[in-house]
């Protein structure tokens, strides 16, 4: 008997079982260990901590809003006769349509609040600083892109807030110097709302801005490898010196455990308290108090105090400033120092921005409130709102096919004639109401150029074409005829 | 007896040792458990929100949104005198998705023979021409290739292969109603087209 054959390979090497022989085919193909090294095994200088989960979290909120976006996407259609219907048909009929939507109706304002617990962090943290310019710069373009996926999805339900809201926040646009009314055009397709503003509120929303969003996703989370993870505020940012925990296991238990408590409260919130719909978007309500999404509260008070020509101001020039100012932010604030205790001016700004923010929110619910004329029209709004969810859906009644009353002839004469086209059954071949069949022509629009007389003619003694596609004489008394002819004249 | 000192200095590392691999078996335990319990968690999760998910990518197949209604034909005291096949135009509403299709389509209402009140579909068993009733000869007479019926829609002559097709009906309230189908041409059974 001869020695036992190694099964792999040379002698030497160690003996690797099943599993280990299928990764170890797969790795060298794919280099899935180098990956994984990549990924899970960054050093974190001072260890994991509950204060870095926010970008692992948003990450995962975003897929999951590409998730049901995607599906939510199935059932909709980006057109201002039929958006309406497609979303009621979603929220009312379809199997966990209202949950989905919810979903991702509530996802957005998560997002919202998760971005600005991650700024927060990455700002009082002062983990900006140290060679991380071109970090942060991504990260305020990301935040400008999903603000900008809000206020592009909070249109495409076309109900009534959704209408009017953006009605106000594409008027906005118009007060941009030199450009703005041209501004305002591009942005709605035209000089009025209309189902070009929703196509191009859709192509952005499904489109370009989630385009643009995971290029600068990946170029962020690439240059925070760069970078290195920034640890406390007592950490050096350009040459660590705390002792490093690796990323897997204890970070990314962290970050998951707070994704799936995320998660499981967006459900809960979705299944016990879905988003409504409003009433289809009436454009010729004059009555209607719009109100923009919660985050954009604060922005929609701060610009009643700039009056007539001040608005420029409200809208424009402060606003840019102070997206400057973020964005500049660590070509301001150049020290090395990371403790916020050390940078009282820094933080005392950013906190007096944060509180700005809330002021102005709670201050435009607080007016809101305290005014009957608006509270009884919100009041009345929401009652609408609630009556609508109420009614069962109603399907659109499709253009192409044929009701009742679009098949009225209003000419006696011709009425009796349409009696005469079914009864002598040229509906079998010509179609009900003309509309042409396989088997013979259309009789509607066709027949406009030719005479009463000549009608007539050609149904008595049909041309030999005529007779070879089975078309049979007429044979009817000749008022009937007269009839006839008056109904085939009549048909659009 | 006498104790060496530097063997319990040797015990007291081999504690330390032992209680610092404790400790950290302890912590991978631990780190294991939570790992687990947080696969599973995601799992769980995952599972259950990918149920809605595939039950609203389903939602077509799972409910019949195609079936064509009940259409009304009319008060059943306008048929119960009839002499003759009676044409009457009835809309037919189907449902598309979140649209609703509306067409008019042509029956025949019978006269009630032994009790019974029945519906004739006007297509033709043979190639789907629609059939006019021609008083004068109180026959059914297709109009494309001259199939004959009968007042009750029996086949006479010509090329069609069974009788007039019957349609669905009921009473409803002192409403008749139709359920409107299309049948197989050609074929010496009715067999609905779906």
């Amino acid at each position: 008997m001869g020695d036992a054959q190694e099964p792999n390979g040379k002698p030497g090497e160690p003996r690797l079982n099943r599993r280990e022989r299928i990764y170890q085919w797969f790795d060298r193909r794919t280099g899935i260990g180098s990956l994984m090294h990549e990924a899970l095994d960054e050093p974190i200088p001072g260890g994991a901590r509950w204060a870095y989960v926010f970008g692992s979290v948003l990450l995962f909120l975003f897929i999951s809003q590409t998730i049901t976006g995607v599906f939510l996407s199935l059932y909709y259609a980006p057109t201002a006769d039929h958006a309406h219907t497609t979303v009621a048909y979603i929220v009312k009929e379809v199997t966990g349509g209202s949950f989905l939507r919810s979903l991702h109706a509530y996802g957005s304002s998560a997002v919202v609040i998760v971005l600005l617990l991650h700024l927060t962090q990455t700002f009082l943290y002062g983990a900006y600083k140290g060679r991380r310019e071109v970090l942060w710069i991504s990260g305020c373009a990301l935040l400008g892109l999903m603000l900008a996926m809000a206020f592009t999805g909070y249109l495409l339900p076309w109900d009534q807030k959704a209408y009017f809201a953006t009605t106000v926040g594409t008027n906005m646009a118009s007060e941009v110097p030199l450009i703005g009314s041209t501004l305002k055009r591009l942005m709605r397709g035209g000089n009025e709302m209309g189902t070009l503003t929703l196509s191009r509120f859709f192509v952005a929303h499904v489109f370009l801005l989630p385009g643009a969003i995971l290029g600068l996703i990946a170029a962020h989370v690439y240059l925070f490898r760069k970078a290195g993870a920034a640890g406390p505020p007592s950490e050096d940012p350009i040459k660590p010196r705390l002792p490093t925990e690796r990323f897997y296991p204890r970070q990314v238990l962290m970050d998951t455990a707070v994704a799936l408590l995320m998660i499981c409260v967006l459900g809960l919130l979705s299944h016990f308290s879905p988003t409504d719909l409003g009433p289809q978007a009436n454009p010729a309500d004059t009555q209607y108090v719009p109100r923009p999404e919660w985050f954009y509260l604060p922005v929609f008070q701060w610009l009643k105090y700039f009056k007539g020509s001040l608005a420029v101001v409200g809208i424009v020039v402060i606003p840019t400033l102070t997206a400057i100012l973020i964005t500049a932010l660590p070509f301001i604030d150049r020290r090395l120092e990371r403790r916020p205790w050390r940078r009282p001016f820094a933080v005392g700004i950013y906190l007096a921005i944060l509180a700005t923010l809330i002021t102005f929110g709670w201050l435009s619910r607080h007016e809101d409130r305290l005014d009957p004329a608006i509270a009884k029209q919100v009041a009345k709004q929401t009652e609408e709102t609630e009556q609508f969810m109420r009614e069962p859906f109603e399907p659109e009644a499709a253009a192409s096919s044929l009701s009742a009353p679009v098949v009225v002839v209003l000419d006696p004469l011709a009425a009796a004639g349409k009696k005469i086209y079914e009864s002598e059954s040229c509906d079998a071949c010509h179609g009900e109401n003309g509309v042409g069949t396989s088997a013979a022509p259309k009789l509607s629009g066709a027949t406009a150029q030719r005479s009463p007389e000549e009608l007539a003619k050609l149904l008595r003694h049909p041309t030999e074409k005529m007779l070879a596609g089975e078309m049979k004489p007429v044979d009817v008394p000749e008022d009937d005829l007269k009839a006839l002819v008056a109904y085939i004249k009549s048909l659009k | 007896m006498e104790i060496n000192p530097s063997s319990s200095h040797e015990q007291a590392d081999h504690a330390k040792a032992a209680d610092q691999r404790a400790a950290e078996v302890a912590a991978i335990s631990r780190r294991s458990f939570l790992g687990a319990l947080l696969g599973f968690g995601t799992v769980v999760v995952g599972a259950a929100l990918s149920v809605p998910l595939i039950r609203f990518a389903l939602h077509p197949l799972l409910t019949k949104t195609t079936e064509i209604g009940w259409s009304d034909i009319g008060k059943i005291e306008e048929f119960a005198s009839l002499t003759a096949p009676l044409k009457k135009l009835i809309t037919v509403d189907q449902r598309d998705g979140w649209r609703k299709i509306v067409s008019e389509k042509a029956i025949y209402v019978l006269p009630i023979k032994d009790g019974v009140l029945r519906v004739l579909s006007p297509i033709c068993p043979h190639l789907g021409c629609s059939i006019p009733w021609i008083e004068a000869k109180q026959q059914f007479i297709c109009p494309c290739h001259t199939a004959i019926f009968t007042l009750d829609g029996t086949r006479v002559s010509g090329p069609a292969p069974r009788p007039m097709d019957d349609l669905e009906s009921k009473v409803d309230n002192g409403m008749l109603k139709v359920r409107y189908q299309y049948f197989r041409q050609l074929i010496p059974t009715k067999e609905v087209l779906a």
